[in-house]
């Protein structure tokens, strides 16, 4: 009895070992002969913010070029910038700008832009602040809703973790960098949406993309935020999305064609299909 | 003859098998700790272990960070502590019940529920500690806001139940039959047999079982991300706080050069305490042996 089962097992192992094997020569062979003749692989890491924009860019593009295959790999700015500086993949995608050692061996192109909006619960009465009065917020100076013409309650602030590509540029916009006295800081942004929708008293920032009907986005210094105000840049928290590429190396051709295609006109509308805002041209 | 000896052959290949399976699981330990120690020790050097273990500021993004992590481990060691302080009692009285029913279906359906939970996968713990504990504690407690220590000790310590339960009801069932015969021959009642001789027999296995849940409350991350706020003060009940864990994995995938490094550290520190427990642990195992 007892050597069966172990007879049976080891079979067992072995298939699997067996198959193991036969998968990955497959693999390998499908890699080969794809590289140079079909199936070509465009790879994006990095902002998970852009996730929306790339999604619509890539699966467009597929359609269109049945043999070309865009992978999005969602890491967070700051790693993305390391992929493709590191070569693990074709396009960084980043919502920060570059840092300056980065800037050395990196080119960075506008993609499309993307609105910061301020959000609050919607039994909020206030609905309109200027930045410095946002800043304030966020440095605890301001610490009741009374403060800033709303109702008698503490303001519960919402934030994201330290390297988030919306918090950096949340804070770089409204100058409260490192300054910030959260209550909360939220790992994605949705999460930041859930928490103030249930929470009278919250503020919290996410791209104009994510806001839902949970919560309400306010406006500042008057100019509610759209694809017009952020566009013509009237709307001030706003920051760009960029495709990351290596400086001394040339995109593979599939890559190349796939970036000049994102950055293209024929882009625009998916781009505002995504939530985004194209650039202006 | 020919088949024994197949046999023989066929043992001697399956012992190797065996072996080698065995030290496999030694070699992802030495590597892992390996691995830690090799990428946690130059942060700590750079920063200083004084400054690294007992600073109380945390700003690894800032223009001048500082990397203190001392209000991370008062954090992993309140919110562990908390949950083993509600949860404990519970998990044990619970397993009191499992281990002695007065109804035998009411403890089928306790024990199935509590398989169930310990099933349920952490992030779902969170999502729940989330949208139900968090408000539920901003309003109770009349805070601005409900994402705290309180509320992270609240879902660890339902996160324990299922160990704390299995194992000590498996150590109180343990225990002779003899030794509550004789108690309650001597006139105890039942309640007074289960506190000073069920509960007392059973000890080493209850230790066991508050170990194994310490070991969960201080790994968890997921759940106690949720729901903890996960800024980096120092901890106090009703504030937003950040747990070891936390610090590790909400900054992990931006991060580079020293920061990344500090984090490798917080592992590491992480990775003592889990040592240190598994240390008792092991104790306890082999008191209850003798």
């Amino acid at each position: 009895m007892m050597k069966k089962i172990i007879l049976f097992l080891t079979a067992v192992c072995m298939m699997v070992f067996a198959g193991c094997q036969s998968n990955e020569s497959g693999n390998e062979s499908t890699n080969e002969s794809g590289n140079e003749a079909k199936a070509a692989t465009v790879s994006t890491d990095g902002s998970t913010s852009m996730e929306k924009v790339i999604g619509f860019l890539s699966e467009t593009y597929m359609q269109d070029n049945p043999n070309v295959k865009v992978t999005y790999n969602p890491t967070g700015s700051g790693a993305g910038i390391q992929a493709v500086s590191e070569g693990r993949c074709d396009i960084g995608l980043s919502s920060r700008d570059l840092k300056d050692d980065e800037k050395k061996t990196l080119n960075a192109q506008v993609v499309a832009i993307d609105g910061i909006a301020v959000v609050v619960n919607p039994q909020n009465s206030v609905s309109d602040l200027t930045i410095e009065q946002i800043g304030s917020i966020y440095k605890g100076e301001i610490k009741n809703w009374s403060e800033v013409g709303g109702e008698d309650a503490p303001i519960v602030l919402i934030g994201r973790e330290a390297a988030s590509g919306t918090r950096d540029g949340f804070e770089s916009i409204t100058d409260t960098k490192d300054k910030c006295s959260y209550t909360q800081e939220l790992t994605s942004t949705g999460d930041v949406i859930q928490t103030v929708s249930q929470n009278p008293n919250a503020i919290g920032y996410a791209s104009l993309a994510s806001v839902k009907d949970g919560v309400k986005a306010i406006s500042v210094e008057g100019v509610v935020p759209t694809a017009q105000s952020i566009q013509n840049g009237k709307y001030k928290i706003q920051r760009d999305f960029l495709l990351v590429t290596p400086k001394d190396k040339k995109l593979s051709v599939a890559a190349q064609d796939f970036f000049d295609f994102a950055t293209s006109e024929e882009a625009d509308e998916l781009i505002e299909k995504a939530g985004a805002v194209p650039i202006k041209r | 003859m020919n088949k024994s000896k197949t046999a023989d052959l066929f043992e001697k290949a399956m012992r190797a098998l065996f072996v080698l399976c065995g030290f496999l699981a030694v070699a992802f330990v030495v590597i892992i700790t390996v691995f830690l120690i090799i990428n946690g020790i130059p942060a700590i050097k750079e920063i200083g272990a004084a400054d690294f273990l007992l600073g109380k500021k945390w700003a690894s993004t800032a223009a001048q960070p500082s990397y203190g992590i001392l209000p991370f481990i008062l954090t992993s060691v309140y919110g562990t502590l908390g949950a083993v302080i509600i949860g404990v009692p519970i998990g044990l009285m619970c397993a009191v019940f499992l281990a002695k029913p007065f109804n035998e279906k009411a403890a089928s359906v306790i024990r199935s529920a509590v398989d169930l939970l310990s099933g349920i996968p952490s992030v779902v713990y969170g999502l729940a500690g989330m949208i139900v504990i968090v408000p539920l504690v901003r309003k109770a407690f009349e805070l601005p806001d409900g994402a705290n220590l309180f509320s992270a000790v609240i879902v660890l310590a339902v996160m324990i139940l299922p160990s704390v339960i299995s194992v000590s009801e498996t150590a109180i069932a343990a225990v002779p039959k003899e030794y509550e015969e004789a108690s309650l021959a001597l006139g105890a009642t039942k309640t007074e047999t289960i506190f000073k001789v069920t509960i007392p027999a059973a000890k080493s296995g209850i230790v066991t079982a508050v170990m194994l849940g310490v070991g969960r409350a201080i790994g968890e991350a997921m759940a106690v991300m949720m729901v903890a706020g996960n800024v980096a003060n120092m901890p106090s009940l009703f504030k937003s706080v950040r747990f070891l864990t936390t610090a590790v994995a909400s900054e992990m995938s931006y991060s580079s050069g020293l920061q990344r490094q500090a984090l490798f550290s917080i592992a590491l520190v992480l990775f003592i305490f889990i040592m240190i427990i598994n240390l008792i642990l092991n104790l306890a195992v082999k008191r209850k042996k003798r």
